[in-house]
Order: structure tokens, then C-alpha cells, then sequence
């Protein structure tokens, strides 16, 4: 029990600790505070997980009743299960290393202490998100997190392009939330009950299929939204704006793969809705794609990897559309791993650059930064493909189950995936390799990172390179380690086992491996050999134009969202309400009321007289009332 | 007794304020009200022990007419008081610190504003709710008009005339309703109009009735224009106590006096009524967005969650009705705060224009905190309490009807986009001219902003008592209703 609350509430502790104090903490006391307290969920989480590796029993505790009359009734309890210690692993590990990291980044910004803050906030609110046990309770740590990706997206507020990002993240987040508080209202209204536990016993023996279909459905929209799907994804490029470690912890390992999160909490709903997984599917493997196309096309290191992120989670999305859980989940995992590497990696370069992000303005920086350099190098050859890596497994399994059940998402998906390891080259070559392009300062100032940003990049590298052993495909291993694992929460998808599926299973690999291999040749010549350089703003035309500007969708929902909402807004104001509204109002009440022309004629001095002498003579009433009354 | 203490301390204490000067009038306003505040605890503790002696009180006043002054506190009812206990320190606290012209007036207005507020919630004879109804619009009337903030006073004049007018004529339909309905029951005691039974035509005219009279006050669309003009006239704490407190009068009369008297004429209605309401969730909110003054703003937006409050009565179910309580318990606290962080904002640059506003945060660290956390809490993040009334009114209007609870839930949208891109322009970004000089929070500031604060968050975590009072209020009043 204490083990529970104190996993939950260190976080909040060193949130409040360094919210409240602020500066009057030093900076380096308050990344001490803001990195142990992570450091103390993260040994909870590992003597709960491995507690379950071995066997142990999942923990449910009922903290208090909240919502509580009538036929409703909502705890606020607590689950530790195997799904939920998987990703309490990943929030609070990657979570601690990138604590760490930000000691070092933003170790000269006078917002640290409220950084840390933040950081340590959001982290308390995926724990909630993770640990509930319960929709609504999963639903607190969801807007939570989506409060924290607020404020650290618009960390820099004097700027109000970040605000706006800030804001945009927020708004299509609340779309999304609409959807799931549907979902939830749905699930309640016909189960009276929004526990996981209670739901699965409810669904166990059959429910009507159609409260499913809509019920999955809406709980989609909210997954949509957090996890950066189609049409709701525009928000997290934008999302950039933050410092680069939020980047990394919010906007690529944890936050936008809750919605992953919640359908696999939720598999037991889903399988019962065909038509939801079906439509999950096809969303999946078209962002992946289209963001696949888009970030081949960017020149902000930082946006190539968002768009890198967003066609990721529609390649989990994918498997969780094909009942594959475990496999979205494996890839959430190993995505993790790499990603935020890639992130950090990042960081320490725009660090070294004084700030700039635009790779055609660097080149040849691993003669600087050969840390930075290796560890980037070995997560991009991770979620490039590359056989006996992490991202190989978890991407070689998803494409496994796509062909089993759908070949053209199979080939949708394998050609995002080939995108994904030109792109991916592609930056690593025009950062790394060549000759530097930027100014004589920046070229003066280059440098490797501290060792707060190497020795995370390090930890982070290792584990994109060994973080695959934990799904070893059947060709190769008996058991899948995470499926077994994940099987009381997730029941296994029934394979067709034997030789055929594995001589499959190998060409399958073989195929995914030669596109790899050839995409990263083909950025090899065209960005080492040949040295190209992406083209400059306005240079380009055509298709090309298109894909660079993310195929007009901002644009799109300006025209067609924004600005007639703001228009309504005005018009509204100034014609409806003042004029049109108040005018019928006034004039039908005038018109009802014979007395209405000597109303208006009334001057207020004698309005006042009159109120003066009524509140005197009701108080008089009852001053005799009272007196009376004794 | 202890009811009757409830109802008249404000009342004493009003005077009390008068003859003490302009001097000591804050003070010893804040003194009374908080006394108040402590009794009606008191009264919380009887109740929550099942103790109901000293919750009622009734005297024969009239013969004839038959009208008693007759008194009572159900959970409903002490709920209501005890928001209106709650904020009316809060009220005057907030005052604290600036020099208010004729304090001794002002202060004993708010005082008697409290006296009736209190008599409406706690009345459960018709008469004297109709009479406390009206008293209470008679101190705000002086307060908006004669403390207005705006320069223009013919404007401030024609702003508070309309809103007089108004409920005025509002509340003229619900005195012949209660006339009509004292022919028939022979008294205007709850009990008696509980019981009496009659035609389905003659309940949609009193259904009617009632409804205007409340839906003036609340404001449902479309009777909400006098709204947005009082609020932006009116000082602060006239607008507070207004939206604060007052509107709850409106809302508390649909539960109480409009569902059980005249049931069969609501069920007629209630499709209506609740679209009206949604209306004026979406119109409320979409209008929000562009306003350009932050008062204004504010008072779009109280349009649109006190719609959202209707429309979850009008569901007729018992979550629509327990996310009423809990959200006009909600309302109020946040309501207020918004409303005072203008204040803050007015008193420190002189305007309340978004568009010549900016950059505070660099130079006001605690007030932007508390500003962020009032925002968050009218945007009804979880663990702030407008979610649990949202939640529950939201799902609510679904038992009624889905389609209709997805667009009174846009409202979750539209908030943060209004709510954020006000936050953004007065607070963020790069700091203007109009705030080079921002003292960040006095003491006294602080205080107002903490205890609003606690009370967001502790209503937010642990909502379980309130809902635990209520129910048995609510149970009451839907039997009445559903049959």
C-alpha cells in the first residue's frame, strides 16, 4: 500500500516542492529533488514489475470512492498488472534518464526550477494515466498529461508562435477528450460501471455489438488526439516548440503512445468491435504513410523527427487494428528506446549548434561530437530496421501481422517504413557526415556534450540495440518473452504455428531488410556521394512543394475550422446578439407589456426613488414582523 | 433557531456595518461574514448527523391570505447557503485594499444582498421566496449603478436599467403563477403545492411561468442580453456577487419550484428547455472567443456553463441533477476568481482591454500561477471540481439524448479555446507598456486567491460529501417530478 502511494505521489512531491520553492531553490538542488523522486518511482516500478516477471499477483487498491450516489460509482483505485508495470518501466525509466539530461540542458535557462516542476508534474500524471483502474481515473491522468504538454510546449511564453503551439496542442487534445468522455458515457450508461475489471465481466457473456462498435469508436477519437492520428496529428510537429527534452519524454516515448496505452487497457472491448479495428487499421497505416512522405521532406531536425514519431505510432496504431496488441505494444517499447535517443541526440546537437535546428546548416559534426554521433547512428539504424536491432523485432512483427491480414496495408506500411529509413539517413548524413556548413562562430563553439547528456544518450543507444530480446520473433526463440508476459491482460493472438509461417516469417524479414538496405544506400548517394542539399524555401515546385508544406492541411483547417469560427464569433456578437436576439427580446417584452412605452419614459433618479422607498418598507416589514414575533 | 440566526445575522449585521462608518465598514463586513460562515458550518454538522431540529422554522403571518413565514433547510438548500457564506467573505476580502466611495453603503448592501440570497434559498413558503426574490435584486441594482466600473455613466445607467427591467418582468410572471396556484391550494407552503394536482394545461402555464421568471435570472437563451452589459458595468464584487451567487437563484428555483409543482407541464417542456439550453451552451461559448474585454469574456462564458447547468436539470435525471449541484457549487468558486483576477488586472493597468494587455507572467509570477489554476478550473480539468459537475451533467444530458450531449460537450473545446487564447494575450508573450509597473499579489490578494484555490482542488478530489447532502434532496425532488 505505501509502496502505491509513494510510487504516485514523489513526483507530486518534487512538483510541488519545486513549484512552491522556485528560485529560491538552487538550480542544482532542484534537479537533485526533481530526479530523485523520479529515481523513487522508478525503483517502486522495478520492485513491482519484476515482481510480476516473477509471477507475483497484480495489485488493485481502492484509494477512495470519488464519484459516489445513486447507481453511480466510481473509485479512485489503483491497478498494477503486467500492462501497467510495462509501461510504469518505460514512464519512470526513460522518464528518470531524461531528468537527468535536462540537469545538463536547460542547466543554463532561468526557468529551471519551474522546468523541473513541470517535468516532475507530467510524470505524476502518466502514473495516474498508467495505474488507474478505471476509465475516469485513467481519464485524469489523460487530461493531465495534456496539461503538462501545455505548459512545457509554451515553456518559453514569451514567445507566442510557442504559445500557440501550446494552445493548439491543448484544443485538439480537448477534440480527442470529447471523444473518450463519449466512450466513457456510452460504456457507462448501458454497464453502469467504468472499471476495467467490472467492464470485462460485463462484456465476458456477449454485449450488444453495436454499444461496442460506438463505444470503441469514440474512445478511437480520444486516441486519436493524444496519440497524433489522423485528422487530429497537426498538433504534435508543432509541438516542437517545447525544449527538446519534452520533445523527447512527451512527445515521443510516453504521452502520445497513451492512446496505444488505452486500447490495449481496452482489448477487451475492442476485440468485440471488428468494424472499430478494422477502421483503427486503415487510419494507422495511412498516417503512417503520409507522415512517412512528409518528414522525407523537412529540414528542422526536430520536425523530421515528429513526423518520424507520428508515422510510428500509425504503424502501432496498425497492429492494434489487426488485434495484434502485443505487438503495439512491443513497439511502443523499443520506440521509446530509440526515439527519445534520437531526441536527446538532438538536443545535444542543436545544443552545440547555439541553437540552430536547420540541418542544411550543419554537416561533419561527428568529428566534434562522437557520442552524440554513435549513439544517434545506432538509434537510427534501429528504427531503420536494421536486422538484430530493437526496431527490427517490434517493425518486423508489425509487418508480419499486416500481411497475414491485409496486403495492401501490408505494402502501405512496408513503403513507410522503407520512407522511414531514407528520411532517417538522410538527416543522419547531413548532420554528421560531410563538411560543416554553418557559420564561423557556430564552428568555433562546436562541441561534445557533458556527460548529464552523454551518459543518457549511452543508456538510451544500449537499450535501441538490445531492447529487441524482449519479443525474439518464434523463428528464432520459443517463446515470445512480452506476449507471454502481457498474456493475463492481453490473451495471445492464436497463430498458425508450424513450418510453413516460419519459412514465411523469414521472407517477410528478408524483404523488410533488403528495403532498409536500400533505402539507406539510396540516401547514402544522394546525400554523402553526391552531396546533395535539400532545396531552399520557395525553391521548390510542384509535388515537391506540397509534401514540403505538410500538403496545406494547417492551411486547411484554418480555412475550413478556424477562421469561420472566428468569424461566427464576431458576427455573433456584434449582429446576432446585440442586435438581433436583445431586439427581439426587448421588442416582444415591450409589445406584452401595455405599459411599456411609459417603462422607457421612467427616469432612473426615479427608479431609485421608488426602490429606495420598497427595500425601506420591506425592511420595515419585517423589523415589525420580527418585533411581532417576540 | 439555528436557521433563523442564519437568515438575520446578515441582516443585523448589514446594519451594524451602516453605523460603524466608512472607516471600519470592510471590516467589520468581514467579521459578520465570516461569523456567518461559521455558523452555517454548524448547521452542516446538524445535518450531516441526520439533527433537523433548528434547520426549520415556521410562524403563522398572514391569516388571510393564508402565508406563513415558514423556513427549512434540506441538503439542497444548505448547499446553496453555504456557497453563498462561503463567497461573501471571500467578497468583501477581496475588496480589501482598495478605497471603495461610501463603504458603510456599499459593504451593508452586500450584507443585505446576502440576507435575501439566503431567505430565497431556505424559504418554503412561496410568498416569502417571491419577496426575498425581489429583495435581493434591489441592493445589486444600487451596487451596479451607483459603484459601476465603466466611464460612461449614462451607459453604467442604461446597462443596470435593463437588467432591473428584465427581472423585473421575469419575476412579475412568476408572482401571477403564485397567485394562480394560491386560488388553487388554498396556501403557497411547499408541502401543499407539492401535493396539488393539476390540469396539464394549467401546469404548462404555471411550467411557463416559473420558467421565465427563472431563466431571466440564470440566463438562458434567449433572455440572456441584459447579461454581458451588467457584468461589464457593474464593480467587481457587484459582478461576483451576481454571477457568483445570484444566478444560483435562478437554478435553484427550477430544481425547487419549477420540476415538482408542475411536473407534467416541465416533461411538455423539457425538450424545449434543454435545447434552449445547449443553444446556449455553444452560442455562449463560440461568442466568448473574439470578445475583446476580459469581463465580457467572462461573462460569455458564465452564459455557457450556467447553460450547461440547465440543461443537466432538464435531463430530469439524477446525474444531470447531482452535476447541477456540484457545478452551481463550482461555478460560483471560479466564477469568482476569474472575476477577481480581472480585478487584479484593472487595478494595477486601468483596463481590462485583452488587446492592450500582455507579458505579465515575466513580471508576476504568483498571480499567473493562481490565474492559471482559476483558468484550468473553469476549463474543467480533472481534479479541479467544475469536472466532476461537467462529467456529470455532460453524461446527464446523454441519458437524455447523445446527439445532444456532443454538442452541449463542445463546450470542453470551446472553453479552452476562449479561456487559453484570453490567458495567452493578457498574461504571455512579450511585456507591453500598458504593465510595466505590475505589483505581483498583495497579502490580502493572495489570501482570496488560496482559499478559492483549496476549494477548487478539494471539491475536485473529494466531491463525495457534497453529493452525499444532496442526494436526498434530489431524490425528493425527482419523485415529485418522475412520479
Amino acid at each position: 500500500m505505501l509502496t502505491i502511494y509513494l510510487l504516485i505521489l514523489l513526483p507530486l512531491a518534487g512538483f510541488l516542492i519545486n513549484g512552491l520553492l522556485g528560485t529560491k531553490l538552487s538550480k542544482g538542488l532542484s534537479g537533485i529533488i526533481g530526479s530523485a523522486t523520479i529515481l523513487g518511482s522508478f525503483l517502486i516500478s522495478c520492485m513491482y514489475f519484476f515482481g510480476l516477471v516473477g509471477g507475483a499477483a497484480p495489485t488493485e487498491v481502492k484509494v477512495f470512492d470519488w464519484i459516489s450516489f445513486g447507481n453511480i460509482h466510481i473509485n479512485f483505485g489503483i491497478l498494477i498488472d503486467q500492462l501497467s508495470a510495462l509501461w510504469l518501466m518505460v514512464v519512470t525509466g526513460i522518464g528518470f534518464l531524461i531528468h537527468i539530461y535536462s540537469t545538463g540542458y536547460m542547466h543554463d535557462d532561468e526557468g529551471f526550477q519551474r522546468f523541473f516542476a513541470y517535468l516532475n508534474l507530467f510524470i505524476f500524471f502518466m502514473l495516474l494515466l498508467v495505474l488507474g483502474n478505471n476509465f475516469v481515473v485513467m481519464f485524469i491522468g489523460w487530461e493531465g498529461v495534456g496539461l503538462c504538454s501545455y505548459l512545457l510546449i509554451g515553456f518559453w511564453y514569451k514567445n507566442q508562435d510557442y504559445n500557440n503551439a501550446a494552445k493548439k496542442a491543448f484544443v485538439m487534445n480537448r477534440i480527442g477528450d470529447l471523444g473518450f468522455l463519449i466512450g466513457m458515457f456510452i460504456l457507462l450508461y448501458n454497464f453502469h460501471t467504468l472499471d476495467f475489471n467490472g467492464l470485462k465481466a460485463a462484456v465476458a457473456d456477449g454485449a450488444n455489438h453495436h454499444i461496442i462498435f460506438w463505444a470503441t469508436l469514440f474512445l478511437f477519437i480520444g486516441a486519436c488526439g493524444k496519440s497524433a492520428q489522423i485528422p487530429l496529428y497537426t498538433w504534435l510537429p508543432d509541438a516542437m516548440a517545447g525544449p527538446t527534452p519534452v520533445s523527447a519524454l512527451i512527445h515521443a516515448a510516453t504521452m502520445v503512445t497513451a492512446g496505444i496505452f488505452m486500447i490495449c487497457r481496452a482489448n477487451f472491448l475492442f476485440t468485440l468491435a471488428p468494424e472499430t479495428l478494422h477502421i483503427i487499421a486503415i487510419v494507422g497505416a495511412a498516417t503512417a504513410l503520409f507522415a512517412a512522405t512528409i518528414g522525407v521532406m523537412q529540414n528542422d531536425i526536430k520536425k523530421v523527427l515528429a513526423y518520424s514519431t507520428v508515422s510510428q505510432l500509425g504503424l502501432m496504431f496498425m497492429a492494434l487494428g489487426f488485434g495484434a496488441y502485443t505487438s503495439g505494444a512491443f513497439h511502443v517499447v523499443t520506440h521509446a528506446f530509440f526515439k527519445a535517443c534520437l531526441f536527446l541526440g538532438s538536443g545535444s546537437v542543436i545544443h552545440a549548434m547555439g541553437g540552430e535546428q536547420d540541418i542544411r546548416r550543419m554537416g561533419g559534426l561527428k568529428k566534434w561530437m562522437p557520442i552524440t554521433f554513435g549513439t544517434f547512428l545506432l538509434a537510427t539504424l534501429a528504427i531503420s530496421g536494421v536486422p538484430g536491432l530493437s526496431g527490427f523485432f517490434s517493425k518486423d512483427e508489425i509487418l508480419a501481422h499486416a500481411y497475414e491480414h491485409n496486403k495492401v496495408l501490408w505494402v502501405v506500411a512496408s513503403f513507410a517504413s522503407l520512407l522511414t529509413a531514407y528520411y532517417m539517413f538522410r538527416l543522419v548524413f547531413l548532420t554528421f557526415f560531410g563538411s560543416f556548413r554553418g557559420t564561423h562562430d557556430q564552428e568555433h563553439h562546436l562541441h561534445e556534450s557533458p556527460l548529464s547528456i552523454t551518459i543518457p544518450l549511452i543508456v538510451l543507444a544500449i537499450l535501441s540495440v538490445f531492447g529487441g530480446f524482449l519479443g525474439l520473433p518464434a523463428v528464432f526463440s520459443q517463446t515470445h518473452w512480452l506476449s507471454h508476459f502481457l498474456a493475463p491482460v492481453i490473451p495471445a493472438v492464436t497463430e498458425g504455428e508450424g513450418g510453413e509461417a516460419a519459412s514465411q516469417e523469414l521472407m517477410l524479414m528478408g524483404i523488410a531488410t533488403v528495403l532498409a538496405f536500400a533505402a539507406i544506400a539510396w540516401a547514402y548517394v544522394r546525400f554523402v556521394s553526391k552531396r546533395t542539399l535539400p532545396a531552399e524555401e520557395g525553391q521548390l515546385s510542384g509535388p515537391a512543394a506540397v509534401v514540403y508544406n505538410k500538403y496545406y492541411v494547417d492551411e486547411l483547417y484554418n480555412v475550413a475550422v478556424v477562421k469561420p469560427l472566428l468569424a461566427m464569433s464576431e458576427w455573433g456578437y456584434s449582429v446576432l446578439d446585440k442586435i438581433v436576439v436583445d431586439g427581439v427580446v426587448v421588442w416582444s417584452g415591450r409589445l406584452s407589456l401595455a405599459t411599456g412605452k411609459q417603462l422607457r419614459q421612467i427616469q432612473s433618479g426615479n427608479i431609485g426613488f421608488y426602490l429606495l422607498a420598497m427595500v425601506l418598507g420591506i425592511v420595515g416589514i419585517f423589523i415589525y414582523v420580527l418585533t411581532y414575533l417576540q | 433557531m439555528l436557521l433563523l440566526v442564519i437568515l438575520f445575522l446578515p441582516l443585523v449585521a448589514a446594519l451594524a456595518v451602516y453605523l460603524s462608518g466608512n472607516k471600519l465598514a470592510a471590516k467589520v463586513a468581514l467579521v459578520a461574514a465570516v461569523a456567518e460562515f461559521g455558523i452555517s458550518l454548524v448547521a452542516l454538522q446538524h445535518l450531516a448527523h441526520s439533527q433537523f431540529e433548528g434547520l426549520s422554522y415556521t410562524h403563522a403571518w398572514i391569516a388571510n391570505p393564508n402565508i406563513n413565514f415558514s423556513i427549512a433547510c434540506d441538503g439542497l438548500s444548505l448547499l446553496l447557503v453555504l456557497l453563498a457564506t462561503f463567497l461573501v467573505p471571500v467578497i468583501i476580502l477581496s475588496s480589501f485594499g482598495t478605497e471603495q466611495a461610501n463603504a458603510r453603503s456599499l459593504y451593508a448592501l452586500i450584507l443585505l444582498m446576502q440576507f435575501a440570497m439566503i431567505g430565497v434559498f431556505i424559504s418554503t413558503d412561496g410568498l416569502l421566496f417571491y419577496i426575498f426574490w425581489e429583495l435581493a435584486l434591489i441592493p445589486i441594482y444600487f451596487i451596479a449603478l451607483l459603484w459601476g466600473q465603466g466611464k460612461d455613466k449614462a451607459f453604467i445607467q442604461t446597462a443596470t436599467f435593463k437588467f432591473f427591467v428584465y427581472t423585473l418582468i421575469g419575476s412579475l410572471f412568476m408572482l401571477v403563477a403564485f397567485i394562480f396556484l394560491y386560488t388553487k391550494a388554498g396556501s403557497l407552503s411547499l408541502q401543499s403545492l407539492y401535493g396539488l394536482s393539476l390540469s396539464p394545461m394549467e401546469q404548462l402555464c404555471v411550467a411557463l411561468a416559473f420558467f421565465f421568471a427563472f431563466a431571466v435570472k440564470i440566463p438562458v437563451f434567449p433572455f440572456h442580453t441584459w447579461q454581458a452589459d451588467t457584468y461589464t458595468e457593474a464593480p467587481t464584487v457587484g459582478t461576483m456577487l451576481l454571477s457568483g451567487i445570484m444566478l444560483k437563484m435562478g437554478l435553484y428555483g427550477l430544481l425547487r419550484w419549477l420540476l415538482p409543482v408542475a411536473p407534467q407541464g416541465v416533461l411538455t417542456l423539457t425538450p424545449y428547455l434543454i435545447v434552449l439550453s445547449v443553444i446556449g451552451v455553444v452560442y455562449g461559448s463560440i461568442l466568448a472567443i473574439q470578445q475583446k474585454n476580459i469581463k465580457r469574456l467572462l461573462a460569455y462564458s458564465s452564459f455557457a456553463h450556467v447553460g450547461l447547468i440547465a440543461a443537466g436539470i432538464f435531463s430530469l435525471t439524477n446525474e444531470g441533477l447531482q452535476g447541477a449541484v456540484v457545478q452551481m457549487l463550482a461555478h460560483g468558486v471560479n466564477v469568482v476568481g476569474a472575476f477577481f483576477a480581472g480585478e487584479v488586472i484593472l487595478r494595477r493597468t486601468g483596463t481590462l482591454e485583452i488587446n492592450q494587455l500582455g507579458g505579465i507572467r515575466s513580471i508576476a509570477p504568483r498571480f499567473a500561477t493562481a490565474f492559471i489554476i482559476i483558468v484550468l478550473a473553469s476549463v474543467a480539468l480533472p481534479t479541479t471540481n467544475a469536472f466532476i459537475g461537467e462529467f456529470l451533467l455532460l453524461f446527464g444530458v446523454f441519458e437524455y439524448n447523445t446527439w445532444l450531449s456532443i454538442v452541449a460537450g463542445l463546450t470542453i473545446i470551446l472553453g479552452a479555446v476562449y479561456m487559453l487564447k484570453m490567458y495567452q494575450y493578457v498574461m504571455l508573450g512579450e511585456k507591453r507598456a500598458t504593465v510595466s509597473a505590475f505589483p505581483d499579489l498583495t497579502a490580502s490578494e493572495l489570501a482570496v486567491f488560496a482559499i478559492l484555490i483549496a476549494a477548487i482542488f478539494v471539491c475536485g478530489v473529494y466531491p463525495k460529501p457534497i453529493m452525499e447532502i444532496a442526494q436526498p434532496a434530489l431524490s425528493e425532488i425527482l419523485k415529485h417530478t418522475l412520479g
